[in-house]
C-alpha cells in the first residue's frame, strides 16, 4: 500500500518498490516508456524552474524594449504571481479541484445538482434529499443491497416487526385472517441494543452530569455560528422512545411532514395528535404575539415527550408497537424510509432553543443528526457537502448474499466485512453537465450519470438495443451499470372527458387505437437514447406482479411474433377508430375532424421535436393534437379540476409493491374527485374491488393472479397509453467497487469501496498538464511587443511632411 | 450638496416602493399561495389540509392587499404586501421559504461573486483600456486594423462559448486548473484563473472598442496638439494627458457598475461552480420562493440607484466644472 509523502508528490505508474509516490523530482519515472513521455516528466518534475525560465527570458526581452521602471516593476508583478500559481498548484495534477491533503484519501468524490430543501427526515421526500439523510439516519427496516426482486431486513431493528391483527372486539386473529374481518394492526418492532448516536452538542453533559446545551440562553446562542463551534459532544444509546418521537413528530404542524395526510389514516390517534399539536402551537405563537408585541421569528418548542400517541406505545428500552387502522401491510416499508427514523429528543431541543435558528440557520434542517454510517461534517448546500464516517457506528456487515451476476461483478468479494468501507463522503454542487462530465472524464467524480449530450461519448448502442461503452470509456476502465427504474411514465386519459373518457366502447376503442399510434419504441430511441423499456401496463420491471415475456404482453397493443412483442399495425388502430365513430379521423356523425388536445408543460426549442413527434403519432390515424403549452401550477390546477383531455404524468414508486402503482388508477384515488393520486380519474368498480383485495394479500401465487387480472383490465380499458419505464445509466470508475443500481435502495453508501491508490495512478495518467501552450501564449506575447516597438520606432524616426 | 442627497434619497424610496408593489404583483400573478405550498410540500400525497397548514404556517394565508375583515389600519397592514415587504426598507429579509436566513445567504454567497467580479473587473478595466490606448497609440496602423477586427471578432462570440471552449482546451485539454469548484483562501486562486481570463476576454472587445473611440476623440484636442507642439514624446502624451483626461467618461461609466458587483453572475459561477449570489434569484423563481425573489430584486435595486448616486458624485470628483445643487 502506497504512503503518502508530504510534499510535492509525483506519481509513477509501474515502478517497482516507488510507492506510486516518488520522493524526487524525477525519480521512477523511467517506467512511462516514450521519449516524449521522459521529457515531459523531466518537465513536470522541474516545473517551477520551467516556469522561471520563461519568467526570466521574457523580463530580459522587455527590459532590452523599454527602460521604463513601472513596465519593469509590473513585470516582476506578473512573473511572481505566475510563479506563486505554479509553486500553489504543486502536485501530480495541476487541474485537481480538491485539496492536496485528500490525494490518496479514502474519500468518494459524488457530485449533486440541486441543493436539498431539506434534511428533516420527517420533511425530506426528494431524491437528492434522501441520498444525503439515508446515509444519516437509520430506519428500523432497510433493503437488501444485492437481491431483486428487493426483499427487506433488519435495519436498526433487531429482527423483522411482529405482526398481529385484532378484530373489533380486540381479539387476536390468525394472520391470514379475511381483510374484513381485521380492525387493527398491530407492529411490534424490537430495537438492536448498542446502537449509538453521532458525537453531537446535543447529547453533551457537564459535571453534574446534566445536559450542557439544552438550556441556552440567547446571548449564550449568540456565541456560536456553527454546530462546529460548540467544543464538547457527546453520545448516548439509540432507543425505542426516539422512533416515537419521530413518529409524533410527523404530526407537529410547523413541519408539514408530507406524508402525514397519509400516514394519518392509517396509525392510530396521529390526527388526533396532530389536532391538539396544531391547537397548542398556534396558542404558543398567539401567546409570544401577546407578549412581545410581534411574531414569533423563532418557533415554540413542544415536548412530544408529553403528548401520549394512542396507537403508538413503547414496551421496554428497545421494543415499540405501532397500532394501524385495518390491514396495511405497505406499512413495512414505510419502516425503512427516513420519515419513521430515529430522531433524538435532545437533538430536537437543542435547534428549537432561542436565536439558533434567526440568522445562524442552526436547525435540525441543516444538521442532521442520526445513528447511521455517516454524518453531515460540512453543510455547504452551494458548493460542499461532506459526510464522515460516524465514529459510533458499528455492527453491520456487508451482505454475503447476491446474485450470479452479483457474484461475476465482484460485487461479493467484501462479504462479511464490516460497513463502512468509505471514511468520508465529497458531494460537490455542479449544477451544468458539462463541466461534471469533463470532471469524470479526469477522474475526479466517482461516479456519474450520463446526460443527452454525452450519451453517444459514453455509450454505443447495437441494433439488437444492446448497450455497451464506448472504446474510449473502455479504455479508461470505466464501468457501466444499468438498471430499470422503479418508475413508469405515461400519457394519461381524462377519463371525464366526454371524447376521451368513460367506459363507453367508442371512447375505449379511441383510446385503444391512439395507444396502438404513439410508437413508444421509437420516441425511446429518439428521444431517451435508447434508455427506456415499453410498458405493457403500469408495473415496472422488478416490481412483484410484473411478467416478462409473452405472459406480460399488452394483447391489446402488440402481437407476438417469434416470441416477441409486435406494436400491432396502423390498419388496426384505424380500423378501432372506425369503431370508435372517428373513421378516417372525422366524426361519423357530424363529419368534423377529430381534434384532441394534449396538456403539457414541454416549452423551449429542445421540447419542439418532442411535440412535433407527438403530432405525427396523432397524424398518422388523421387525429389532429392541439397541444396546450401551459406552466407547471397550470397546468396542475387543470388536472386537479378535471379539465383536460389528455396529458403526461410520470410515477417513482415510493416503495416496490405493485399497490404503489395500481393504486394510481383506484376509483376514491381520482384527482378531481377526492384529490388523490388518480390523475386520470379512472373509475371501475371491478377494478377497485380487485385492487382492494390485493392490497392487503401477501406475495404468492394468489396475489399474482389478482395482479395479472388487474393488469388485463387495465389494457383492455386502456386509462392510460402506456408509456415506457426509464432505464437508470451509470457510470463508475475502474477503482469504485460494489455500486449496484436500485432506486429503493439509497443508503447504499456504506457498501461502496474504493482504491485510492488507482485513483491516484489514473487521475495523474489522465491529467498531464500541457505546458506547450503556456509558452506559446509568451511567444506570441513577445511578438506582439516586437512588433509595436519596430512600428513604433519607425513611427519616432519619421521625417516630418 | 445635502440638500440634493436628501431628495436623490426620497426619490429612491419612492422607486423602490414601486420596485416592491411591481415584484408582488407580477409574482403573485403567476404563482398562487397554494402553488407554492404544492412545490414545498412536493408533488406526492398532498392533501388540501397539509396545504392550508403550510400557508397559515407561512403568513400566505392572508389577503394580499386589503384585509376587508381587520378593523382600522389592520385592513393595510394584515396583509400579504405589509407583511412581506414592509421590513425590507429596513433590510430586513427575514427567512426563506425553506426558514433559512436570506441575510445569511447573501452574506455567505456575496464572497465567492466578489471574488470573481471584482478581478474581472479590475483586470478588465485595466485590459480595455491598455488594450484600447495601445491601439489609439498605433491608430491608422496594422496593429489598430488588427485590434479592431480582433474586438469584433471577440464582440460577436457569446460568452458561454468562451465559458466551454475555455474549459475545453485550459482544464480538459491542458489540464493546467480546474474545470470548475471554489476553495477559500489563497487556494481560490487556482479555480478563478480561468473564470477571471474568460470574463476578461469576453469583455475586451466592447470595451476596448469604446474606450479607443474616447481616446482618438481627446487626441484630436488642441491640448494635445499644445503638448506635442511642445516636443513631448508620443508616450508622454499619450499616457499623461490623453489618459487623463479620457478617464472622466471612463470613470463615471464605471462607477455605475461597481454595486451591481454584488449581485453576481449567473452563466460563469453555474459553469465553474462558484458559490456565488448568481443564479440565487432564478433558483428562487423556480422554488416559488417570494421571499428571495423580492429580497434579491429590492437589493439589486438599491444597488442600482447606489451605482447612479455614485455616478452622479463621482462627477463632481473629476470634473469641477460639475456641482450638484
Amino acid at each position: 500500500m502506497a504512503t503518502a509523502v508530504s510534499g510535492c508528490a509525483r506519481v509513477c505508474p509501474g515502478v517497482p518498490g516507488c510507492a506510486r509516490v516518488c520522493p524526487g523530482p524525477t525519480a521512477g519515472c523511467r517506467g512511462t516508456g516514450a521519449p516524449f513521455d521522459r521529457l515531459h516528466c523531466l518537465v513536470r518534475g522541474h516545473r517551477s524552474t520551467v516556469f522561471l525560465a520563461i519568467a526570466l527570458f521574457a523580463i530580459v526581452t522587455v527590459r532590452r524594449l523599454f527602460s521604463s521602471p513601472a513596465t519593469v516593476r509590473a513585470l516582476y508583478a506578473g512573473v511572481a504571481i505566475i510563479f506563486s500559481l505554479a509553486l500553489g498548484g504543486c502536485g501530480d495534477a495541476w487541474n485537481d479541484p480538491y485539496p492536496k491533503a485528500e490525494q490518496g484519501a479514502n474519500i468518494l468524490y459524488s457530485s449533486f445538482v440541486d441543493r436539498p430543501k431539506t434534511l428533516d427526515p420527517a420533511r425530506a421526500y426528494a431524491s437528492d434529499e434522501w441520498a444525503i439523510i439515508q446515509q444519516i439516519y437509520q430506519a428500523p427496516l432497510q433493503y437488501h443491497y444485492l437481491k431483486r426482486p428487493y426483499e427487506l431486513l433488519p435495519g436498526a431493528a433487531a429482527s423483522m416487526p411482529t405482526v398481529r391483527l385484532y378484530d373489533r372486539g380486540g381479539h387476536l386473529l390468525a394472520a391470514d385472517a379475511p381483510a374484513e374481518q381485521v380492525a387493527t394492526s398491530e407492529y411490534e418492532i424490537q430495537i438492536r441494543p448498542g446502537i449509538r448516536f453521532q458525537p453531537h452538542p446535543a447529547f453533551a453533559v457537564d459535571e453534574a452530569g446534566g445536559p450542557r446545551y439544552l438550556s441556552l440562553s440567547q446571548t449564550q446562542v449568540a456565541r456560536y455560528r456553527e454546530l462546529a463551534d460548540f467544543p464538547e459532544k457527546g453520545t448516548r444509546e439509540l432507543t425505542a422512545a426516539d422512533f416515537i418521537y419521530q413518529i409524533k413528530r410527523l404530526a407537529h404542524p410547523r413541519l408539514n411532514s408530507p406524508i402525514y395526510g397519509h400516514l394519518s389514516q392509517y396509525i392510530v390517534g396521529l390526527k388526533e395528535l396532530g389536532d391538539r399539536l396544531a391547537s397548542d402551537y398556534a396558542h404558543l405563537q398567539t401567546q409570544y404575539q401577546a407578549e412581545h408585541g410581534k411574531a414569533d421569528p423563532g418557533y415554540p418548542w413542544i415536548d412530544l415527550r408529553n403528548y401520549p400517541l394512542s396507537g403508538v406505545s413503547q414496551v421496554d428500552r428497545y421494543t415499540y408497537r405501532v397500532r394501524l387502522h385495518g390491514q396495511y401491510p405497505q406499512f413495512q416499508y414505510w419502516l425503512a424510509m427516513p420519515f419513521l427514523s430515529a430522531m433524538p429528543v435532545e437533538a430536537d431541543q437543542f435547534h428549537a432553543q432561542r436565536g439558533m435558528n434567526e440568522g445562524r440557520n442552526l436547525t435540525l434542517d441543516w444538521y442532521p443528526v442520526g445513528s447511521g454510517p455517516f454524518m453531515l461534517t460540512r453543510n455547504d448546500p452551494n458548493a460542499r457537502m461532506v459526510l464522515t464516517r460516524n465514529p459510533n457506528f458499528q455492527g453491520e456487515r456487508y451482505p454475503s448474499e447476491g446474485s450470479a451476476e452479483d457474484r461475476a461483478a465482484g460485487r461479493l468479494n467484501d462479504a462479511g466485512r464490516p460497513l463502512p468501507f468509505l471514511d468520508q463522503v465529497v458531494f460537490s454542487r455542479e449544477k451544468e453537465s458539462i463541466p461534471l462530465w469533463n470532471k469524470f472524464l479526469q477522474g475526479y467524480y466517482d461516479r456519474a450519470g450520463i446526460a443527452a449530450d454525452t450519451f453517444d461519448q459514453a455509450v454505443s448502442v447495437s441494433i439488437d438495443g444492446q448497450a455497451s461503452l464506448t472504446p474510449e470509456m473502455q479504455d479508461k476502465g470505466i464501468g457501466l451499470e444499468t438498471s430499470v427504474a422503479a418508475s413508469t411514465f405515461y400519457l394519461a386519459f381524462n377519463q371525464l372527458d366526454p371524447v376521451v373518457g368513460g367506459a363507453a366502447d367508442s371512447a375505449r376503442r379511441l383510446r385503444q387505437a391512439i395507444s396502438i399510434a404513439i410508437d413508444w419504441e421509437e420516441y425511446i430511441a429518439i428521444f431517451a437514447n435508447g434508455r427506456g423499456v415499453a410498458a405493457m401496463g403500469p408495473l415496472p420491471p422488478g416490481i412483484f406482479g410484473f411478467e416478462e415475456g409473452p405472459e406480460g404482453m399488452n394483447p391489446v397493443v402488440y402481437d407476438q411474433v417469434n416470441g416477441q412483442a409486435r406494436r400491432k399495425s396502423l390498419e388496426t388502430a384505424r380500423s378501432l377508430l372506425a369503431q370508435a365513430g372517428f373513421a378516417n379521423g372525422r366524426d361519423a356523425a357530424s363529419g368534423q375532424p377529430l381534434v384532441l388536445y394534449l396538456d403539457t408543460v414541454n416549452r423551449g426549442p429542445e421540447s419542439k421535436a418532442i411535440l412535433d413527434w407527438y403530432r405525427r403519432q396523432f397524424a398518422r390515424l388523421d387525429i389532429q393534437l392541439e397541444i396546450r403549452l401551459t406552466d407547471w401550477n397550470r397546468f396542475q390546477e387543470k388536472v386537479r379540476a378535471g379539465r383536460t383531455q389528455m396529458f403526461f404524468l410520470g410515477w417513482n414508486a415510493d416503495y416496490p409493491d405493485p399497490e404503489n402503482f395500481m393504486f394510481l388508477l383506484y376509483g376514491p384515488q381520482s384527482r378531481a374527485k377526492s384529490g388523490g393520486e388518480n390523475a386520470a380519474n379512472y373509475n371501475n368498480p371491478e377494478f377497485d374491488a380487485m385492487f382492494r383485495q390485493m392490497q392487503n394479500m401477501p406475495n404468492g401465487a394468489a396475489r399474482s393472479e389478482v395482479i395479472r387480472r388487474m393488469v388485463r383490465l387495465l389494457q383492455v380499458d386502456a386509462p392510460w397509453a402506456w408509456g415506457y419505464h426509464p432505464k437508470d445509466y451509470s457510470l463508475t470508475q475502474g477503482w469504485l467497487h460494489n455500486l449496484k443500481p436500485g432506486a429503493m435502495v439509497q443508503n447504499t453508501l456504506k457498501y461502496l469501496r474504493i482504491d485510492a491508490d488507482l485513483r491516484v495512478q489514473q487521475r495523474a495518467r489522465w491529467n498531464r498538464p500541457v505546458l506547450w501552450p503556456l509558452g506559446l501564449a509568451a511567444l506570441a506575447l513577445v511578438a506582439l511587443v516586437l512588433g509595436a516597438r519596430t512600428i513604433w520606432r519607425r513611427r519616432e524616426q519619421r521625417r516630418a511632411r | 450638496m445635502s440638500a440634493w442627497l436628501l431628495r436623490r434619497f426620497a426619490y429612491a424610496l419612492v422607486i423602490l416602493f414601486a420596485v416592491n408593489l411591481l415584484t408582488f404583483a407580477l409574482f403573485f400573478v403567476v404563482n398562487t399561495p397554494d402553488d407554492m405550498a404544492r412545490m414545498q410540500l412536493g408533488n406526492k400525497r398532498v392533501s388540501a389540509e397539509a396545504i392550508e397548514r403550510w400557508k397559515q404556517e407561512k403568513g400566505y394565508d392572508k389577503p394580499q392587499w386589503f384585509n376587508a375583515s381587520a378593523s382600522g389600519p389592520g385592513r393595510w397592514t394584515d396583509t400579504l404586501f405589509f407583511e412581506k415587504s414592509v421590513r425590507l426598507f429596513l433590510f430586513d429579509f427575514g427567512n426563506d421559504i425553506d426558514g433559512r436566513s436570506i441575510r445569511e445567504e447573501i452574506l455567505a454567497r456575496m464572497g465567492p461573486s466578489l471574488a470573481l467580479a471584482v478581478p474581472v473587473f479590475l483586470v478588465g478595466l485595466a485590459f480595455n483600456i491598455t488594450f484600447a490606448l495601445g491601439m489609439a497609440f498605433f491608430r491608422g496602423t496594422a496593429l489598430d486594423l488588427s485590434g479592431r477586427i480582433a474586438c469584433i471578432g471577440l464582440m460577436s462570440v457569446s460568452s458561454l462559448f468562451y465559458i466551454i471552449s475555455g474549459q475545453y482546451l485550459v482544464s480538459k485539454v491542458f489540464a493546467l486548473v480546474p474545470i470548475s469548484g471554489f476553495s477559500g483562501g489563497f487556494d481560490a486562486l487556482r479555480f478563478l484563473v480561468l473564470p477571471v481570463a474568460i470574463g476578461v476576454l469576453g469583455g475586451i472587445g466592447a470595451g476596448a472598442r469604446f474606450y479607443r473611440t474616447l481616446f482618438l476623440e481627446e487626441i484630436g484636442r488642441d491640448y494635445v496638439r499644445t503638448a506635442r507642439a511642445k516636443g513631448l514624446s508620443e508616450w508622454t502624451v499619450m499616457f499623461r494627458h490623453v489618459l487623463r483626461n479620457a478617464l472622466i467618461p471612463i470613470l463615471t461609466g464605471v462607477v455605475a457598475v461597481i454595486p451591481t458587483l454584488f449581485m453576481g453572475s449567473l452563466l460563469a459561477e453555474s459553469f465553474f461552480g462558484i458559490p456565488g449570489l448568481g443564479s440565487y434569484t432564478i433558483d428562487a423563481i423556480q422554488s416559488q420562493d417570494f421571499l428571495v425573489v423580492r429580497s434579491m430584486v429590492f437589493l439589486g435595486s438599491a444597488l442600482y440607484i447606489v451605482g447612479l448616486l455614485l455616478t452622479d458624485i463621482s462627477y463632481t470628483l473629476v470634473d469641477p466644472r460639475v456641482r450638484l445643487e
